[in-house]
């Protein structure tokens, strides 16, 4: 009686193309191993503990060998020691933990910034190059990124078990995690926060390409626009540069150069202008009101997406002179109205 | 001698036992003296009738589940019904299976006998508490058979609020009353201790049956009303749109988690700390020895109460917390893992010196202490933070769960059903078919939940139905561990109900326990207690039982 060849090779091959570890493919990946190993092997160690006391009481103390307990009250040393010893091996793995943990969520400061909306039930990837991706993120191997994300609508939590990073992608607010891939390759990305019906459909691959290969994709794909280009154009047809103009006569604060300063708020207190600072700004100015100036700006909550968001956050970012600004003022001026945003599903590039 | 001695005729050979002429199952008749009783034992059976309805409603969507994710295509179900089926499930088990299964059975029925009392401090509340689950459960029914609910048991928010067109206001009204049946039952349990003692049962005389639920109730007073804020609030801005978590009306969505977590973390230790007293009682029971540094014990309790309402932002160490508040909580989250530790140990202390035998409860118990060390540990992995960044929200924390409530919390279930059914039923359960029962359970959960482990640190992420083909291996095991963990639940299912009608008749006290429960009648009187009973010994002295029974066999014989 022999199993059929055919049964014999679907078996074998459906255990050869079965995961037992991931694959290593980034900086943190062998951190996070490392505490993983050492974990794994204080549990077993501790389970053997257990399971040889239990065991070997089980055996030397049965009833057959010894018909008669002897009653013993506790013993104040040995307690001491399962409470002590315990104790220290817990407090070692909350400072490794802890230590990994700033590691895998401190950003270094070279690092190239990717954003990432996550909305129901697709992740979008957008590069300040222009290249836009649906479920799909191309990185460079050896170089940080940084990937700054914020939801559309619920939670979802962005993962790469490769990478062995995850975080929270949440409404209304900014959130970052980086990495640096290790291994050119293609790797999964879960959305592991469940946010409803497709929530298992919620999948990418994030490809990792030599850094010339990743210059060739760069190249092949641009939309021809940069998020900043985009964010010019947003600034313009919504009217920011009719007050944020930069002349001294102006009725909102010059712009140019503010990202990364510290600003006086009017009542007193200071802000560091970040990414979450703008974006916040633009959606509740009132709560953001730079000293000496009137609260008149009005709320852009439900006008503009948060792709629009993005634009408009990265052309802040690198808006170092208002030439430009007063330029595309006077054209607004002249009655010739600049060129509107594309809506944001025309200029999105799905790589195949 | 104690009063007890006195009063109750002591009959240390099972094999000339009767069934006592009146006990609580045949004092009163009909249906309405069961639905309209206040006697703490009825309403206990009551409960345990009604939570094993609802396990194994819980469990076939538990098979369900199972069944899906056997291959990595979403073949069997669409995926918003995969979604509820998870849903279900985990309403289910939690409020209306875990939350109340020892503390409302076996604690309704054993906590006035073990201190000695005639009934709870609140009958009443008692039953009130009772109808409250059942209006909770039929509500959870209604809202399954009206179309179902796929917001997960966690409500998350804004997902529950704007985003779901399912029964969520039916399923939170359902959760909302039965937390108000798990705060009754805890007042009544907190007064009851306090207050109702027999004279002389001082509390270091008192089982740690009892100080561990004494601690679960606690938690559940303190607790459930944090959980039905956060439920009001949802079905508020659900329905009206109040825009507490909603951050373009100015509020906050983790504001939600807060809420929900405060109450979810320590409903854990409500789930797990009345176990913990089960495996105390049957440990000490079956090796004839006091449990070892009783102290210690009945004090890692109430630190396990205390610590636990400090550690729950450790569900949301990757949701943007700041860093530095995510280290305060791993460290508390290290401090409460120390009393579970202290726990084992001791359990594992008192069998040494012991006369120890083998019956159905210890083999539960024994089950109880491998897996909950592998789910404890498990633990430290989630609580230690960069750990937690790769495991969390992966099938590592569902196999982490799993090991804690059902191999840990249901594995003490069933061995404090075991241990107590004789006291319960007055019979005997089958001894060699219940065992094979505990050891298919051990085996089947083993295979079930092990895999998961290795299947959440490859990344394979929860609530999914559908997979990349690379996880099938170890999904087929943990599907087929499933079906063997089924056989194991529906066997004591079967022989129990079996041995109501046929089992051999058990005796006062079939194990030669100590507690005050077995000195008494199996099944009880109606008032428990002929008379008052003084207490002149600590919990667990066998010297005292042996002696009682000397002259107990003595003064009739």
């Amino acid at each position: 009686m022999g199993i059929s060849p055919v049964l014999w090779q679907f078996l074998v091959k459906w255990l050869h193309n079965s995961a037992l570890f991931p694959a290593e493919a980034s900086t943190i990946a062998p951190y996070t191993d490392e505490l993983y190993f050492f974990l794994i092997l204080v549990s077993i160690f501790g389970t053997l503990v257990v399971l040889a006391l239990v065991v070997g009481f089980s055996v030397k103390y049965r009833r057959e060998k010894n018909p008669v307990a002897t009653q013993v009250e506790g013993s104040t040393l040995l307690e001491a020691t399962w409470t002590i010893i315990p104790l220290a091996i817990f407090l070692l793995v909350f400072v490794w933990g802890g230590l990994l943990y700033f590691r895998i969520y401190s950003p270094p400061a070279n690092s190239m910034n990717i954003y990432v909306v996550g909305k129901q039930w697709m992740w979008k990837a957008e590069h300040p190059t222009g290249q836009h991706e649906i479920n799909a993120l191309h990185v460079p191997v050896g170089r940080p990124v940084q990937l700054t994300m914020i939801s559309q609508d619920v939670f979802h939590s962005f993962s790469i078990p490769d990478f062995r990073v995850k975080r929270e992608v949440i409404p209304g607010r900014y959130s970052t995690v980086w990495f640096q891939a290790t291994d050119p390759g293609v790797y999964h990305i879960f959305c592991t926060q469940y946010c409803g019906t497709q929530h298992a459909g919620m999948i990418g691959e994030v490809t990792a390409l030599t850094p010339d290969d990743y210059q060739k994709w760069l190249k092949e794909s641009t939309s021809g626009m940069s998020l900043a280009q985009n964010g010019e154009r947003l600034f313009a047809s919504m009217g920011c540069n009719s007050c944020h103009s930069g002349n001294a006569a102006a009725r909102g604060p010059n712009l140019a150069g503010v990202y990364g300063s510290r600003l006086t708020m009017n009542d007193g207190s200071q802000v560091l202008v970040n990414d979450a600072y703008l974006r916040d700004s633009i959606l509740n100015p009132s709560q953001h009101v730079t000293a000496g100036f009137a609260p008149i700006m009005p709320t852009y909550q439900g006008q503009i997406s948060e792709d629009g968001l993005i634009d408009l956050v990265e052309y802040i970012k690198q808006l170092q002179s208002n030439y430009r600004v007063q330029q595309t003022q006077l054209t607004s001026e002249s009655n010739q109205a600049a060129p509107t945003t594309p809506p944001q599903s025309s200029n999105e590039m799905v790589k195949p | 001698m104690s009063a007890t001695t006195n009063t109750i005729v002591v009959l240390p050979d099972q094999e000339t036992a009767r069934l006592p002429k009146r006990n609580y199952l045949n004092n009163e008749h009909g249906l309405l003296s069961w639905l309209l009783t206040a006697d703490h034992k009825r309403i206990a059976m009551l409960y345990l009738i009604s939570i094993t309805f609802f396990f194994f409603i819980g469990g076939a969507f538990a098979g369900l589940i199972r069944l899906e994710l056997l291959t990595p295509q979403p073949d069997l179900v669409a995926a918003d019904t995969y979604n509820k089926f998870f849903t279900m499930h985990g309403i289910i088990m939690i409020f209306l299976f875990l939350v109340p299964s020892v503390p409302a059975t076996l604690g309704n029925f054993l906590i006035p006998i073990m201190i000695g009392a005639k009934d709870l401090a609140f009958p009443k509340i008692n039953l009130l508490s009772w109808y409250l689950y059942m209006i909770g459960g039929t509500l959870t029914l209604a809202a399954l058979v009206l179309g179902g609910v796929d917001t997960g048991w966690t409500f998350t928010t804004p997902l529950s609020t704007h985003y779901l067109n399912t029964h969520v206001i039916t399923a939170a009204t359902a959760i909302f009353v039965a937390g108000f049946s798990s705060i009754f039952t805890g007042l009544n349990f907190i007064v009851t201790i306090h207050r109702m003692r027999a004279p002389g049962m001082t509390w270091f005389r008192m089982p740690l049956f009892c100080w561990s639920n004494y601690a679960a109730s606690v938690l559940m007073v303190l607790g459930t009303p944090v959980l039905a804020i956060a439920i009001v609030l949802v079905a508020l801005e659900r329905l009206v749109g109040i825009g507490v978590f909603d951050p373009a009306k100015g509020g906050d969505p983790l504001l939600f988690q807060h809420l929900f977590w405060f109450y979810s973390h320590p409903a854990v230790y409500i789930m797990i700390l009345p176990g913990f007293g089960v495996i105390s009682e049957v440990i000490s029971t079956f090796s004839r020895k006091r449990v070892f540094g009783y102290t210690a014990v009945a004090f890692s309790s109430v630190a396990i109460a205390l610590f636990g309402f400090f550690v729950w932002a450790h569900h949301m160490f990757i949701m943007g917390v700041s860093n530095y508040s995510a280290l305060v909580f791993s460290l508390l989250t290290m401090l409460v893992a120390v009393p579970s530790a202290i726990k084992t140990f001791n359990w594992s202390f008192t069998l040494q010196k012991g006369s120890i035998t083998f019956e159905t409860p210890m083999l539960y118990a024994f089950g109880f202490i491998g897996l909950f060390t592998i789910g404890g540990l498990t633990g430290v992995f989630l609580g230690s933070l960069g750990m937690d960044i790769h495991l969390t929200e992966t099938y590592f924390i569902v196999a982490h769960f799993h090991f804690v409530m059902v191999g840990g919390m249901l594995m003490a279930f069933l061995a404090g059903i075991h241990f107590w059914w004789p006291k319960l039923t007055g019979r005997m359960y089958p001894e060699s078919l219940s065992k094979l029962a505990a050891v298919t359970t051990f085996i089947g959960f083993n295979l079930t939940f092990l895999p998961q482990f290795i299947l959440g640190y490859l990344g394979m992420p929860r609530r999914y139905h559908a997979y990349p083909p690379e996880f099938q291996v170890l999904n087929v095991l943990s599907t087929a561990g499933a079906t063997v963990l089924g056989v194991g639940y529906m066997l004591p299912l079967l022989y129990l109900g079996w041995s109501l009608k046929y089992g051999a008749i058990a005796g006062n006290n079939p194990w030669q326990a100590t507690g005050l429960e077995w000195q008494i009648q199996s099944p009880p009187l109606t008032e428990n207690f002929v008379e008052t009973p003084i207490i002149d010994y600590e919990a667990y002295d066998y010297e005292w039982l042996e002696r009682k029974q000397h002259e107990g066999v003595t003064t009739v014989g």
